[in-house]
């Protein structure tokens, strides 16, 4: 590999396979987003319902609680971690909002509270924001591997969501006026302006995470974490905060995508969110984030989003069967960090060319190992 | 921090500060069984460029990282203006004003360099969100302070080393403590880099920063300093004004040192050229639009030790990794006793008998979970395999017999491989090497981080291998260890062997001179 990286290199042809690079890395960027549109289109041309408003509807939906775990689950990565926790944590604040809407009975008083549906929201994202801080504090205080204190945490968050709930779906959301807790189905099925509320929330949730991410101390800390460990506790970065709260905010972003499943069927089932936290991870991928870390946008993760349902839906839509479903969605994310890879590998090439050129005048080129070695030395 | 900085000018002024800003007090640090640091009282004053002098594991980078609070003293105490402080990380350390330039480049390479001189003390506007207008300004004024072309904007991971070296300065400067310590800022840097970094260290000087330097280039090290210190074997040994010195007041007071006196015994008569090397390209991980090694030639005869001298950056383990198979050589030919290894594994090396002692011992030569046996045993597993069963018995003797053989103090081969203290557990990797019967042994480093009496052990088994044939080719970067250990000594310099010498006939100016340690830069600053 590195032979072949250095050849060009030494032979000076810079300048032409710097201009065929920058095609293929334009289509190489945009990727995610070429993928989408040429699923767009494949599916729409196999299947006339697919682009009709209800199928669109019904995807946006499927979509939004993808891209709210993946949002969350995009400042985990970025830091260099992974969040197995927060399918199960979908479930189990789902089950939180759906225990405080059925009416929370505390037998010492004999009173059953029905908190209004503001609270049981804020305290369903309270549960989902603390299952986050304990993976982080687990990963911060103990040193336990991300992957293992997240997958610990998957179990005890979907074991917490059977016991509250006994193993029972819990039915009948909605609330009722003498109680003056109705209200909840807002979230999952109200339409403002004819776009699903979700839409709405993933927006929103986008627009915050973007801006936490690009323009704050914090968000800059994230990257640098990802990018440099070391380096970023040699600057003065509170690592280990970051880190927590990295986690709590993926936990928080999984208690909306609980409440928003919950409220979409009016009832909360223990069992949802399974295996969503791969499809929340896959969505990061193919949007461009780097399990290594220091690397994603949110961009990238709201197309990354649509790519996935997208796929799932359509071919659903199209009449293929979910065993191949499966095997294609499998065989996708694979392909998009094959091209992740090759981008890195491109982009590198291109610096070592950059690096290369910039001994300024073109003679300089046939010295540049002489020239560099010196200043290596 | 500037605030710091006009108070602590004020004072001056009024005179109720001396002109010590920091102290070290019996400072002492302890890695396991290593005593990096004996006892050290060291002192920094305001105005002044205190340079460090010493060899490998002396001592300097460890005061350093203890005085910037990267890591606390065994025992001792730190005082700055006098009072008594702990540090407990490093922003403790950048609050008190304290800021140092790390010898191995810290920085993010997926942020730019504005992001990175900046991140920990960002600056924010309204909203507490990151102000990157006056970020990035303030990034640009300091790089044009520093001559450097280069965009605020630009990723880290599109400069190349040098101008990532610069970013690390940026970052320093941008700090304005009043206490600088810079471990090594030149290595990577141009001639004329390396004059607008002096530029700049001036003025710092004349705005009343303490300025530590640390350099393994001696002369340039001088040309910039006002108080010269002398570390060796973990302890002060000498400190004097600069006026008062010159260069081989530095270079004695630096080596001399008893244990260097050991002569090892050492085979005249060579047998048949073992390992040859032909015009051999290696290109650098670190960097990979340069090569670590440019066109080398070498051959190493059976019963030879051949000492590779050099600084560090001069391509030396990159050589002998790429030698045992880790890293891919672009260019050039190998052979083992006349066959070609270039297209074969680490395993298939070791079985044609070529075999490498790494440098980072912890993390490339033992494996901490195994025991002692079990790590001794762990290239040879092959030898002691019958059908799908490890003949144990088989293997333990031969374990045993190596253990013996290379005087491991050890309890037993069962014994954790963290129980034995540095000079053993480098003959646990030896053992392991010599077990595989090699004919061509590769060493890196070989007395990194042990004492003097496990040094001169390790030695005395090397030269008693080559004495029974082996060809052996040891990287070191102790000139001691060069002139004593070796029938030949080459000398490296960015990727290159710049010459041959008979350390019978060579002083320890004379290879310092040829690997660049005293020699003045001269072509570097060549643009």
């Amino acid at each position: 590999m590195s032979a072949t990286q250095a050849e060009p290199k030494k032979k000076g042809l810079i300048t032409v396979r710097g201009r065929s690079i920058d095609v293929g890395g334009i289509l190489l960027e945009g990727r995610a987003f070429i993928a989408l549109i040429v699923l767009i289109i494949m599916f729409s041309m196999l299947s006339d319902t697919f682009l009709s408003y209800s199928n669109v509807l019904t995807m946006s939906k499927h979509v939004a609680i993808n891209a709210f775990l993946a949002i969350g689950m995009l400042f985990v990565i970025i830091k260099g971690g992974i969040d197995l926790s927060v399918g199960s944590t979908l479930g189990l604040t789902g089950i939180v909002a759906g225990v405080f809407l059925q009416g929370w009975e505390i037998d010492s008083l004999n009173v059953i509270l029905y908190p209004q549906v503001w609270v049981v929201i804020l305290l369903a994202l309270a549960v989902g924001t603390l299952v986050g801080w304990i993976n982080g504090y687990l990963i911060t205080r103990f040193e336990v591997a991300p992957f293992i204190a997240t997958l610990g945490m998957m179990y005890v968050a979907r074991g917490a969501a059977l016991l509250i709930s006994n193993g029972k779906t819990m039915p009948r959301l909605q609330g009722s006026p003498e109680l003056g807790n109705e209200g909840f189905d807002i979230l999952g099925v109200s339409r403002p302006l004819g776009v699903p509320m979700q839409i709405w929330i993933m927006l929103v949730l986008a627009i915050i995470a973007a801006f936490i991410l690009t323009k704050t101390p914090f968000g800059r800390s994230v990257y640098a974490v990802g990018g440099n460990e070391r380096a970023a506790e040699l600057a003065g970065v509170p690592v280990k905060k970051v880190k927590i709260r990295a986690y709590m905010i993926s936990g928080f972003c999984a208690g909306i995508a609980g409440l928003v499943t919950a409220s979409q069927l009016t009832s909360a089932i223990p069992g949802s969110g399974e295996t969503f936290e791969l499809n929340a991870i896959a969505a990061c991928v193919i949007g461009g984030a780097s399990l290594m870390g220091g690397r994603g946008t949110i961009r990238g993760v709201l197309l990354g989003a649509f790519v996935i349902g997208f796929l799932n839906d359509g071919l659903v839509n199209v009449g293929v069967s979910s065993f191949w479903q499966t095997a294609i969605k499998g065989v996708v994310i694979i392909v998009a960090v094959i091209i992740d890879q090759a981008q890195q590998r491109i982009k590198s090439t291109k610096n070592a060319a950059i690096a290369a050129a910039s001994g300024s005048s073109a003679s300089q080129t046939t010295e540049i190992s002489d020239q560099t070695a010196v200043k290596g030395g | 921090m500037i605030r710091t900085k006009v108070k602590a000018d004020t004072e001056v002024a009024n005179g109720t500060v001396s002109a010590i800003v920091m102290r070290a007090r019996g400072i002492t640090k302890h890695y396991g069984a290593t005593h990096a640091l004996k006892g050290v009282d060291f002192t920094i004053k305001r105005g002044q460029v205190t340079v460090l002098f010493g060899e490998n594991g002396a001592g300097k980078s460890t005061l350093m990282k203890i005085m910037s609070g990267i890591e606390s003293p065994t025992s001792g105490t730190l005082e700055l203006d006098g009072e008594e402080i702990s540090l407990k990380n490093t922003i403790d350390a950048s609050q008190q004003g304290i800021s140092i330039i790390h010898q191995e480049l810290n920085l993010c390479a997926n942020l730019s360099i504005s992001d990175n001189i900046f991140i920990g003390r960002d600056i924010t506007g309204r909203g507490g969100t990151i102000d990157r207008a006056s970020e990035s300004e303030a990034a640009g004024a300091v790089l044009k302070h520093l001559e450097e072309d280069l965009s605020p904007d630009t990723l880290v991971a599109d400069l190349r080393l040098g101008q990532q070296q610069i970013v690390e300065i940026a970052r320093a400067l941008a700090s304005e403590a009043r206490v600088l310590i810079m471990d090594e800022p030149t290595s990577a840097l141009s001639g004329n880099e390396v004059v607008v970094l002096f530029r700049v260290i001036r003025e710092l000087k004349a705005a009343g920063v303490a300025i530590v330097y640390i350099s393994h280039h001696l002369e340039e090290a001088l040309e910039i300093a006002d108080r010269v210190v002398v570390f060796r074997d973990g302890a002060l040994v000498a400190e004097a004004d600069r006026a008062d010195v010159d260069l081989n007041w530095v270079i004695t007071r630096m080596v001399g040192r008893a244990a260097d006196d050991l002569k090892f015994e050492l085979r005249e008569d060579y047998g048949d050229v073992a390992l040859s090397l032909r015009d051999i390209k290696i290109v650098d991980q670190m960097n990979t639009s340069r090569l670590a090694v440019d066109g080398l030639d070498l051959d190493v005869r059976a019963g030879e030790m051949v000492c590779l001298y050099g600084l560090m950056g001069a391509g030396r383990t990159e050589l002998l990794e790429a030698l045992a198979g880790r890293l891919p050589i672009v260019n050039g030919s190998v052979t083992v006793l006349g066959r070609s290894v270039v297209d074969e594994t680490v395993g298939d090396r070791i079985d044609l008998g070529m075999t490498l002692v790494p440098e980072d011992r912890q993390r490339d030569g033992l494996i901490p979970s195994l025991s002692v046996g079990g790590n001794i045993a762990l290239s040879s597993l092959k030898a002691f395999v019958k059908g799908f069963w490890l003949r144990k018995r088989q293997m333990t003797d031969a374990v045993n017999n190596g253990i013996r053989d290379v005087t491991v103090k050890t309890e037993s081969e069962a014994a954790s491989i963290d129980s034995l203290s540095g000079g053993n557990q480098q003959k646990v990797v030896l053992a392991r090497v010599l077990l595989t019967t090699p004919h061509v042994l590769l060493l890196d480093e070989p007395t990194r981080g042990i004492d003097v009496g496990a040094k001169a052990e390790i030695y005395t088994l090397m030269t008693r291998e080559a004495r029974r044939g082996l060809a052996v080719l040891f990287a070191t970067s102790e000139v001691g260890e060069a002139l004593n250990a070796a029938n030949r000594v080459v000398v490296m310099s960015k990727g290159q062997i710049v010459g041959e010498f008979d350390p019978r006939k060579t002083t320890r100016e004379q290879l310092m001179v040829a690997s660049g340690e005293t020699a003045a830069r001269g072509k570097a600053g060549a643009r």
